[in-house]
């Protein structure tokens, strides 16, 4: 099985790329890698129709409860989210394409969720607990405004943030992703890039791409984040899970991403 | 409960029957799972599903425990005048998700 | 998975070690009970109300491969004019060994237009799923499919 991320780790991250943008040239979307597959097409048909159609998607329920919170006021400000950012659908049209990005005030950087939840906090004065909450990230109003705020930009391709900021923790994910853990000891890899699309139990391994998160997973039957999925996949391989918020996930997630560069945003996916 | 979604075509000629789809949000607890502390979570799934037209029962469901989160239905009727459609999901705890849709028969 | 070198042996079977382990937790934290056939046989005769059922135009739709046992889209079709004075009554689901039998109970009527109903059902493992519709003249008609489902990799707990 060839390995879809080895050409990209130089090309795209290169300080010469994020230059080149703040100029205004324009540089084009990433095309896939060759082999890159999103998890959708490795599903039985009856699955991905439940995806395809609004009606019978369940991230969809989610999506229009996220849809209400974006408009309600919150917190002593008595701010909604549409107040500073208007309708999602035009505001937020490329946005969960392009995270994980750098935030200025921690120094480090975030997920869409995290993001989300530190407008909320910072903005809105509301405290949803602080990060290091066990389930921040699947809380329901979490994972509602997540969820829409995602599939607005249903559709747009996934494309790494070029801030040159991002480089070393993206290695430290790209190095992570290789590493065997867990009593089972095995890596991402051995299973994502090494057996994908070798079956495991009655299940087809897939290529284990970020492009639909939060999404509905038919084994949870509700909607969850990347770092519950994660938590499943450490959980697999008999690992002791990362604390919740840990950098570990952040700096996976931003490798995630660029192996996944050129797929298209499919929050809210639908997976088994 | 939370939200629902249902899709029903806006307009329909007179005697067509028409396609409706129908989903709400709910966790569908069977009952039969045990909780982090070994013990059983309570039943509480969505028991009843109606939709009226014009304020006449046209279809009915009853589900058990084995009917999937978030509950789904895809059913027929058929356009007999303009009206409204009215979907009622109801739960153990008494709880009621209503929906409706306005259909404009030719 | 190709040659048999020691390392792809020590892969293999800690892949096989957590499919194990995947199944046996899967089993335990599902049904901690199951129902009987006889079980499903008594509820269907209560929906029938004793009447036997027969086979007739009544069709059970279920995908060939059911990727997760939780999700289950399920169709049934009865072949019929659905007027007032030959229309299908009710239509139900039965399960050979969920916890309890019964699935669900659609009532249609003349208005349906036709006798055409999905939903999506849990099932707890491969098995028996059986359609049995009510028909105005007083009959039950009756069909089943086997449904084989499998079970996800790296679940929760």
């Amino acid at each position: 099985m060839r390995r879809i991320s080895a050409w990209r780790g130089h090309w795209l991250t290169a300080p010469t790329v994020w230059l080149a943008l703040q100029c205004g040239v324009a540089f084009g979307q990433p095309t896939p890698a060759p082999g890159l597959r999103s998890g959708f097409d490795t599903m039985s048909a009856s699955t991905q129709a439940m995806q395809r159609d609004d009606a019978a998607n369940p991230g969809m329920l989610t999506v229009k409860e996220g849809a209400t919170l974006w408009s309600r006021p919150e917190g002593a400000s008595q701010r909604a989210c549409a107040g500073c950012h208007g309708e999602a659908s035009v505001s937020m049209k490329t946005a969960a394409a392009r995270y994980p990005r750098w935030d200025e005030r921690l120094s480090r950087p975030v997920g869409l969720s995290q993001r989300i939840a530190l407008c909320r906090q910072r903005y809105q004065g509301l405290d949803g607990g602080s990060p290091s909450t066990p389930t921040l990230h699947d809380s329901p109003a979490q994972l509602a405004l997540t969820t829409y705020v995602a599939h607005a930009a249903r559709g747009a391709t996934l494309q790494p943030d070029p801030d040159p900021r991002l480089v070393p923790w993206r290695e430290r994910g790209r190095i992570r992703f290789d590493q065997r853990l867990g009593q089972l000891d095995l890596s991402c890899a051995n299973c994502h890039e090494e057996r994908a699309g070798l079956r495991l139990g009655g299940a087809t391994i897939p290529q284990g791409h970020p492009n639909g998160y939060p999404l509905y997973r038919l084994e949870w039957q509700a909607v969850g984040s990347l770092q519950r999925r994660l938590r499943n996949c450490l959980t697999g391989v008999r690992a002791e899970l990362w604390p919740p918020d840990a950098i570990e996930y952040i700096e996976l997630e931003l490798h995630l991403v660029n192996r996944a560069a050129g797929l298209p945003v499919e929050t809210p996916a639908v997976r088994p | 409960m939370a939200g629902a979604l249902v899709k029903v075509q806006a307009r329909a000629r007179r005697g067509e029957v028409i396609d409706i789809t129908a989903m709400v949000a709910h966790p569908m607890e069977t009952g039969f799972r045990t909780g982090e502390n070994g013990q059983i979570l309570p039943r509480n799934i969505v028991q009843l599903f109606v939709c009226r037209y014009d304020g006449v029962e046209v279809f009915r469901a009853e589900f058990h425990p084995a009917i999937t989160a978030n509950p789904y239905i895809a059913f027929t009727t058929v356009a007999t005048r303009t009206g409204t459609l009215e979907f009622r999901w109801i739960d153990d705890r008494g709880a009621e998700v209503i929906e409706r849709a306005a259909l404009i028969v030719e | 998975m190709t040659n048999d070198s020691a390392a792809q042996t020590g892969r293999r079977h800690s892949l096989r070690l957590m499919l194990a382990g995947v199944a046996g937790l899967a089993a335990g934290a599902r049904a901690p009970a199951r129902a009987t056939p006889s079980e499903m046989q008594a509820a269907i005769a209560a929906f029938s109300r004793g009447a036997m059922p027969q086979s007739g135009s009544l069709r059970l739709v279920v995908p060939e491969l059911v990727e997760n046992g939780n999700s289950v889209p399920v169709s049934v079709m009865v072949d019929s004019p659905m007027t007032e004075r030959d229309h299908v009554r009710r239509i139900a689901l039965f399960s050979e060994k969920n916890p309890q039998p019964q699935v669900v109970v659609f009532h249609l009527g003349p208005r349906s237009g036709r006798a055409d109903v999905s939903t999506r059902i849990r099932l707890a493992d491969s098995q028996r799923l059986v359609a049995i519709a009510e028909l105005t003249d007083g009959r039950f008609v009756q069909t089943s499919v086997e449904v084989i489902v499998t079970l996800a990799a790296c679940i929760e707990n």
